[in-house]
Parts: structure tokens; C-alpha cells; sequence
């Protein structure tokens, strides 16, 4: 499973995207320091955090994108940051709806 | 590979920036072909002490040695200095304000993430002084 087939879901849309990366498994969580200790390397990251701070997280801890729930919207310092490193996606839905229906596709 | 030594300044408040000398240093680590394991928990324990440098002391100095068989950095800043080291170091204690944790920080897991992911962890801190945090990871196969 890659970013791409996560991009075929409803309501999930990209905001920065720049080819499919593998994905093997989905982990959710809003708090920066537990993300960085616990994120696995290759997931797909659920979080409801705008700022460029998750950026910085999940390229250090190497998941395979973001997915911001609740139809949320990235700060422009999280998309600048993104670019060139980062995958960033969008959900339409709260985080449990869209984790499941990524986890679905595992 | 001989020693590698590097040096990085960490700028106050700037929260964009904030975590970019752990990512040269991870790279660097995986660049030069250290196992996952090690590059991993270099990079916890580094984020978590540039984070700290950022929210809590106006920046500081960041100095990485590296060697085949050990990673040691030190985090060196000139702020307001920890006036109870123990307490600061228990999981959930921080002083961060709402702002600060409205954006996923300062959940008062920095300290003991630095401590459980490396080998040694040596705090100095002098209020109204600064604090210097040393740490070394082992490398292990
Ligand atoms: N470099 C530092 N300078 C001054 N105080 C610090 C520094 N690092 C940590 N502290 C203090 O120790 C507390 C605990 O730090 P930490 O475990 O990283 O949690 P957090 O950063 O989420 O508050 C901080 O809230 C702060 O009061
Ligand atoms: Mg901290």
C-alpha cells in the first residue's frame, strides 16, 4: 500500500505531494514529543496539528505522510516546510474515521 | 571514518526552524552508515533537546562528535537556567505556556525522552546562568 492508494479515499485530498511513497501502517496522535519517540517509520501519521512543527517531525521520524483530519487546514509555514520532504494529505474526517479507512487498506 | 566534529547555532523562538539541526545530524548519522537503531534514538533525544533550546532558553549552541563507537552532543544555551532538575526531569513537569503547548509542545516528555533514548545524559544548569546538557549514545551493532 503507498500515499497513492490513501489518495484514491474519499475525502482525502493532497496538499503537498510529489510521488507514492510505501505505507505499512497508521499511527494518530497530536502531541510532538510522543510522535517523535513513537511514530513507526513508514506510517501514515493522523493528526489534527497544523503547524510546521509537524513537519519537522515526521521527516525526522520518517513516516510516509500526514494526514491532517477534521478537514483542517495546514498553516503556510507547515506547506513551505513540506515541500521537497514531506508528504501532506488532508481528510475531510474526525482522526478515527480516517484512520480506519486508511488502516483498511494495510 | 575518523572523528567528525560539528557545530550549529539554534536561533531563539523560531519555531519554523525548530528541529532542523536534528535533521543534519540524523542525516549525517545515516549517511555515514550508522545503524537504524542508533540514528533513531540520536535523533528522539536531539529534537527533544533543540526543542527545549527553542521554547524555554533563547537558542544556544549545538557541538556533535562523532566517532564509530559513540555520538555525543552537547546542547550548550545562556537561558533562564532549571531550578529543579529533578522535578523538570519527571515525565509530564512543564513550565510551557498555553501558547507554547497549543502547538504540540510541552507535554514534559522532553527530559526523560532524552534520558531513556541514550546511554548518558549529563545536565549543568545554573539558574539565570544557562544550562548545558551533555549526551552520548553507544553504538552497538
Ligand atoms: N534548556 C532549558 N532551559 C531552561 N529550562 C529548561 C530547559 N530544558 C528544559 N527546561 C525546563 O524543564 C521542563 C521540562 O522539560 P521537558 O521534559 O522537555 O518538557 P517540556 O519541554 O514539554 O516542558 C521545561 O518545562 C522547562 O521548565
Ligand atoms: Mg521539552
Amino acid at each position: 500500500m503507498n500515499t497513492g492508494d490513501i489518495l484514491k479515499l474519499d475525502g482525502i485530498t493532497p496538499a503537498v505531494y510529489d510521488g507514492d511513497s510505501d505505507v505499512n501502517g497508521v499511527f494518530c496522535c497530536d502531541l510532538l514529543s510522543v510522535a517523535m519517540a513513537r511514530a513507526p517509520e513508514g506510517s501514515a501519521w493522523v493528526t489534527v496539528m497544523t503547524n510546521a512543527n509537524v513537519v519537522a517531525v515526521a521527516s525526522l521520524a520518517e513516516v510516509a505522510c500526514v494526514v491532517l483530519a477534521e478537514g483542517f487546514e495546514y498553516d503556510e509555514a507547515a506547506l513551505n516546510a513540506a515541500r521537497g520532504k514531506v508528504t501532506l494529505l488532508r481528510s475531510n474526517e474526525p482522526v478515527y474515521e480516517t484512520a480506519v479507512k486508511i488502516g483498511a487498506l494495510l | 571514518m575518523g572523528a567528525l566534529h560539528l557545530e550549529y547555532t539554534v536561533a531563539p523562538d523560531d519555531f519554523s526552524r525548530a528541529g532542523e539541526v536534528s535533521g543534519i545530524v540524523k542525516r549525517t548519522l545515516k549517511d555515514l552508515g550508522f545503524p537504524p537503531a542508533v540514528v533513531r534514538r540520536t535523533a528522539i533525544a536531539m529534537y527533544e533537546a533543540e526543542i527545549n533550546m527553542v521554547i524555554h532558553a533563547n537558542g544556544g549552541k549545538i557541538t556533535a562528535d562523532i566517532t564509530p563507537e559513540e555520538i555525543m552532543i552537547v546542547f550548550a544555551d545562556q537561558g533562564p537556567g532549571i531550578p529543579d532538575i529533578d522535578l523538570a526531569m519527571q515525565e509530564g513537569w512543564s513550565t510551557a505556556s498555553e501558547d507554547i503547548r497549543d502547538m504540540g509542545f510541552g507535554a514534559g516528555m522532553g527530559l526523560p525522552n532524552i534520558q531513556k533514548s541514550t546511554d548518558y545524559m549529563d545536565v549543568q544548569t545554573t539558574v539565570g546562568v544557562g544550562t548545558t546538557i551533555t549526551i552520548k549514545i553507544f553504538v552497538t551493532q
